[in-house]
């Protein structure tokens, strides 16, 4: 929240209230008549970023047991239990110690062989907080309440063995968990790519003859690579820059980045891939295994239907398929009925 | 007449090996033989086929000069010709997992000139996009002013305007091939990069408008309206520089996967500064240290840590055509073209080597040439037929050269991701075929 803000808003104390007036405003303005002040509640509403100085946290607390509840409704269908997931997005937790909180850098950020998770890159708790509290759940954001946040931050905070099981995470402690983040002293802005006259930091020279080369082909595609972006054919003009034979399709070109009407697409733009797979299961069990278990029982697909509308547990394990209550009924059942048809 | 195919587009082509080496050698005569069998395949290739007498295309009056033609206004919105599918945005396959949150690559490897046709500007979303009511969009600027405003896009658009073009590229563009080449066309190497004609207005109107303060405001956060709600830190002398607050692109309004009604347009800086759907500029006294300026967007060094507000772009460039997965059928003179840009103003120089950085040739510049806007460049190359390794290397000026890969690796490293600007390699083989490698 803007101290600043509140600070100079026309409708806020008795201090400022004499400041502007939307009239006066408007008088004052190179361009009269044009946007209008915001009101306070306007503010309130909009300006939800958190800084590293934790300006902008409002006050509020969460626990970890609290935590570890949201996390498993919530969260762990797409990071893992642990955090530790690599399915859907990067692992949130993993790679720091007690030496790394110690010394407020994480030592496997030196290791090429360590995958980078987020606690290991973390070096301000606020983004955390800021990140959930705006952007998550993933298909589900600014969804949920401030105690929730703080509960949830706590969960990963004890995940990564930041905070014990007990603890309890609010605006009045949260200072304290910063100064035990394992990559507090881990960024770097001596660098010359933010100011405008900053100083690059490599400098080739524009050698025009008998330049020094090291002569050799350093590097060429994998064999592994060649063919994983399909038929390179079909990505180019049939025509120009002398004119040119149109070839055989031979492989299918890499999905288009359209937006079509078929189910596939359907689940995909959704987001139902995420989680679920066609032939395999990712945290959600495979639509061919869906299919499997329903096969024979048309009446099922209604009853699927409410399931992905309003979310289900128990039926394929411990991991809750969450509620989505965007996902219109019209294509909740189109994917139903597309993934029964699997097989 | 030409009747030779000069550059071939993949290596999956009906030509064996044998009859490229038999045009190479400049026997053509056996083409007509490999276009007829092709022609049992596609009608289509025995058109340009030609005769004893001379080209069909020429002697047998095509449909379109003996019929009548479809009427105006046919589409209303105007397509590309359906030969054209072929360049399309693509998604680099195993770079993602979820859509909503991916990127899809413009095909620099067909595209003329400087600007991106708005349909194949790149995307790069983060928690999906949408296309939103541009009477429900509002753009609040609060934080540290005399006074936190709201605009309508109606207000917004009665503003001073003005028309700019610039360039817009990814951090990450080039990222998959720090370590070493990992994917086979400009398209992927490069293709996290757009150029467009934006119009809007000067953030620094609306800073002014609304009172900012000019002594202690020294960061500007923007935050767009998506689900991400995606949050980057500005400087302040950059935003007052040249930042827009802009609602078109190309001279129409945005497409909807560019931010459709308004987005941030920040000239030099990577693109995920240019914060789409933008809902709020707000001005502080320090940075926000928000997830994608540190957890994201960091560039990972040789000693463990992370450049934190890596934002410039700094200058670079790449051949075009040809490039890789393309293909030399004939000796002889081809134009060698392609794009140089810097995200601290203007492009000074083009240097083109055929010979892995050996020699130089200065390419021309074709105009315009302006600040944090691609330039392209063209130079005449005469193939004789052996291997060659094509490279580009642009200067700005500031005086910077680009830099080569390994001059890169010695400083930072192959591990950070963002911000590869290194000189790209084309190899040309004996057989014509054009593929990525690095040579240095």
């Amino acid at each position: 929240m803007s101290r600043f803000t509140r600070h100079w808003a026309p409708v806020v104390t008795g201090v400022t209230l004499a400041l502007v007036s939307p009239a006066q405003a408007g008088a004052q303005s190179k361009y009269p008549g044009v946007g209008r002040p915001a009101t306070p509640a306007e503010i309130r509403a909009w300006d939800i970023d958190v800084r590293p100085d934790f300006k902008g946290l409002p006050a509020g607390s969460g626990s970890v047991e609290k935590g570890q509840g949201i996390w498993e409704a919530k969260c762990a269908s797409c990071h893992g239990v642990f955090g530790e997931s690599n399915e859907v997005f990067t692992p949130l937790i993993g790679g720091t110690n007690a030496a790394d909180i110690k010394a407020g850098r994480v030592k496997s950020l030196t290791s090429p062989d360590t995958a980078r998770t987020t606690m290991m890159k973390l070096s301000s708790v606020s983004t955390l907080w800021d990140y959930v509290n705006r952007a998550m759940p993933w298909n589900a954001p600014k969804s949920l309440s401030t105690e929730e946040v703080y509960s949830v931050v706590a969960y990963m905070l004890n995940l990564a063995d930041i905070v014990p099981a007990d603890f309890v995470l609010s605006n009045g402690n949260i200072g304290d968990v910063q100064k035990r983040l394992p990559n507090r002293d881990g960024m770097a802005r001596d660098h010359g790519l933010w100011e405008i006259r900053g100083k690059p930091d490599v400098a080739n020279i524009a050698c025009m003859k008998d330049c020094p080369t090291e002569a050799r082909i350093a590097s060429t595609l994998p064999e592994y690579a060649r063919d994983t972006h399909g038929d390179l054919a079909l990505q180019n003009r049939t025509v120009g820059a002398g004119s040119a034979v149109a070839p055989a399709p031979v492989k299918a070109a890499p999905a288009v980045a359209t937006v079509r009407a078929d189910p596939a697409e359907l689940a995909k733009r959704k987001g139902c891939l995420a989680c679920h797979g066609v032939d395999r299961k990712i945290v959600g069990p495979a639509f061919r295994e869906v299919a499997v278990r329903y096969k024979g029982r048309p009446e099922a697909a209604a009853q699927l239907v409410q399931k992905v509308k309003k979310g289900s547990s128990g039926a394929w394990g411990p991991i809750p398929m969450p509620p989505h209550p965007d996902l219109g009924e019209e294509d909740a059942a189109t994917l139903v009925r597309w993934a029964l048809g699997i097989i | 007449m030409r009747s030779v195919p000069r550059l071939r587009r993949a290596p999956e082509n009906f030509l064996r090996p044998g009859q490229i080496a038999e045009v190479q050698a400049g026997r053509r005569d056996f083409l007509r033989g490999a276009l007829a069998a092709a022609a049992t395949l596609s009608p289509a290739l025995s058109r340009g086929e030609p005769s004893e007498s001379g080209d069909p295309a020429i002697l047998q009056l095509p449909e379109h000069s003996k019929g009548l033609g479809q009427p105006v206004a046919a589409n209303p919105y105007g397509l590309p010709s359906k030969h054209e599918k072929n360049l399309q945005r693509r998604e680099s396959p195993g770079l993602t997992r979820v859509g909503g949150s991916s990127v899809s690559f413009t095909p620099l490897q067909g595209l003329f000139g400087i600007v991106t046709p708005n349909g194949l500007h790149f995307e790069r979303h983060h928690q999906g996009w949408w296309d939103i009511d541009p009477h429900q969009h509002r753009l609040m600027v609060m934080g540290m002013v005399r006074e936190a405003k709201v605009y309508t896009m109606d207000d917004l658009m009665r503003l001073p305007a003005t028309s700019r073009m610039h360039f817009i590229e990814c951090g990450a563009n080039t990222g998959m091939e720090w370590g070493n080449v990992a994917v086979p066309t400009v398209q992927y190497t490069h293709g996290m990069l757009s150029c467009c004609e934006f119009t809007g207005v000067l953030l620094s109107t609306l800073l002014d408008d609304c009172g900012f303060d000019r002594k202690a405001g020294k960061f500007v956060l923007a935050e767009g309206a998506d689900g991400s709600g995606m949050t980057r830190t500005i400087p302040m002398d950059r935003a007052l520089d040249d930042v827009m607050v802009a609602w078109a692109m190309n001279g129409e309004m945005l497409r909807p996967e560019n931010g459709y009604p308004l987005r941030l347009v920040a000239p030099g800086i990577q693109g995920v500064s240019w914060v789409k759907w933008l809902r709020r500029i707000e001005v502080g006294d320090q940075p926000f240290g928000t997830k994608d300026e540190t957890l994201h967007y960091v560039d990972l060094m040789p000693d463990g840590r992370l450049r934190q507000y890596t934002s410039i772009q700094e200058c670079k460039s790449v051949i075009t055509t040809p490039s890789g997965g393309q293909h030399l059928l004939d000796r002889g003179f081809h134009n060698v073209t392609g794009l140089a840009w810097s995200g601290r103003g203007r492009v000074k120089r083009v240097d083109v080597s055929f010979d892995g950085g050996r020699n130089w040739r200065m390419a021309k510049l074709e105009n315009p040439v302006l600040p944090k806007c691609l330039t392209r460049f063209n130079v005449g190359w005469v193939w004789d037929g052996a291997p060659a390794v094509l490279q580009s290397r642009a200067i700005d000026e500031t005086g910077y050269v680009q830099p080569k890969i390994n001059q890169l690796r010695a400083v930072r490293g192959t591990r950070s991701i963002y911000h590869n600007n290194a000189i790209q390699s084309w190899r040309v083989s004996d057989s014509g075929e054009v593929a990525n490698v690095q040579v240095y």
